[in-house]
């Protein structure tokens, strides 16, 4: 379960912005982006945001996940594929390994919806 | 009149724990120590690999960071080959993360001189998810996979596959009462990491050792090399 480890850093890094800002706003809602190739679960990250903001200047904020896939590209091919998580990472034309990543392993706090107190 | 507005972070999930294993880092850097971090499943064999390790390099200054959920089993093995080991427990946490990692440094620093150390290995909580997104500070991370695990695994776990300089296909030595085809296990984990270094050993009977012991040491000279090229 450490998405409630990740959910207690991202708290802190919102708790530290909104302590920042001279007229503490009213935060609904706090946009992540998380990739595929991640070890995070968007399900357990929402479950947890929801019971650790409890009772916090973040109570009643939504959490909006953005999920990313997983995209590869294959040099030989020059092309990019998604691969099959859990079967077939390498490419599915010439079978090349999967040498870089486009997308996939983003884990970000993209943006706060907030409302001016 | 209430305003809404957006703020735009663009923040990495894990900025705090990335910017702690940079600071570690930078400590390893200026104490001139290779750090590896060490992973893998519960009971793939860290801590022998471990224990071998001290024994084949006995020329070298080591220091052990050892990650556990409750006990201090591992650690006490480690402390009978005359290592300074620093037993961190992670309580209900399944992987270390860089501040506990610090705490260890601190540690390491009250009771020994860390210039001296050659290399610090922090042996990782045994768990193929979490210890991947989780850097601590590390120059070079080391996955362990058993043969008693399977093929399949890298395909399943792969961000740790991913991440690893170095994979160790450990217990070799259990291969010939096993339906494993090692050669499948490498061709899984190289269409996930082309760029990986692979070993096989068995801690038990010292087969492969040599390779990686060997390997070990070269790293740490280019390590040595990129500081004083920095320096």
């Amino acid at each position: 379960m450490h998405e409630t480890d990740m959910t207690k850093a991202l708290i802190v890094t919102i708790q530290d912005w909104w302590d920042a800002q001279p007229e503490r706003p009213t935060i609904e809602k706090v946009h992540l982006v998380v990739g595929a190739f991640t070890c995070v679960e968007p399900a357990s990250l929402q479950f947890a945001f929801d019971v650790q903001t409890q009772g916090t200047f973040l109570d009643g904020s939504q959490l909006v996940i953005k999920d990313i896939p997983l995209v590869a590209h294959c040099h030989t091919c020059r092309r990019d594929y998604r691969p099959e998580y859990g079967s077939q990472y390498a490419c599915p034309t010439c079978n090349s390994p999967m040498e870089d990543i486009r997308s996939g392993r983003e884990l970000k706090i993209d943006r706060l919806e907030c409302v001016a107190v | 009149m209430h305003q809404t507005f957006d703020a735009a972070l663009e923040m990495n999930l894990l900025h705090a724990n990335q910017r702690g294993a940079d600071h570690n880092r930078a400590h390893f850097d200026e104490w001139g120590i290779t750090c590896v971090n060490l992973m893998s499943s519960p009971g793939a064999g860290k801590t022998q690999l471990l224990e071998s390790t001290l024994e084949g390099l006995k020329n070298l200054k080591i220091a052990v960071i050892e990650g556990d959920m409750t006990t201090e089993l591992d650690a006490d093995r480690l402390r009978q080959h005359g290592v300074p080991v620093i037993a961190i427990n992670t309580g209900r946490s399944c992987h270390l993360d860089s501040k506990m990692v610090a705490g260890g440094l601190h540690q390491l620093q009250h009771d020994y001189d860390p210039a001296s150390l050659d290399l610090v290995v922090v042996e990782n909580v045994g768990n193929l998810v979490c210890p991947a997104e989780f850097e601590v500070g590390e120059h070079i991370k080391v996955a362990l996979l058993s043969v008693t695990e399977g093929e399949d695994k890298p395909l399943k776990y792969p961000v740790m596959f991913r991440e690893a300089d170095c994979l160790l296909i450990t217990k070799t030595d259990l291969t010939p009462y096993l339906d494993v085809n090692l050669d499948q296990i490498e061709a899984n984990i190289r269409q996930i990491n082309p760029n990986v270094t692979i070993f096989r050993v068995s801690a038990k009977t010292g087969d492969g050792l040599e390779s990686w012991l060997e390997w070990l040491q070269q790293t740490m000279t280019h390590q040595a090399n990129r500081l004083q090229l920095t320096v």
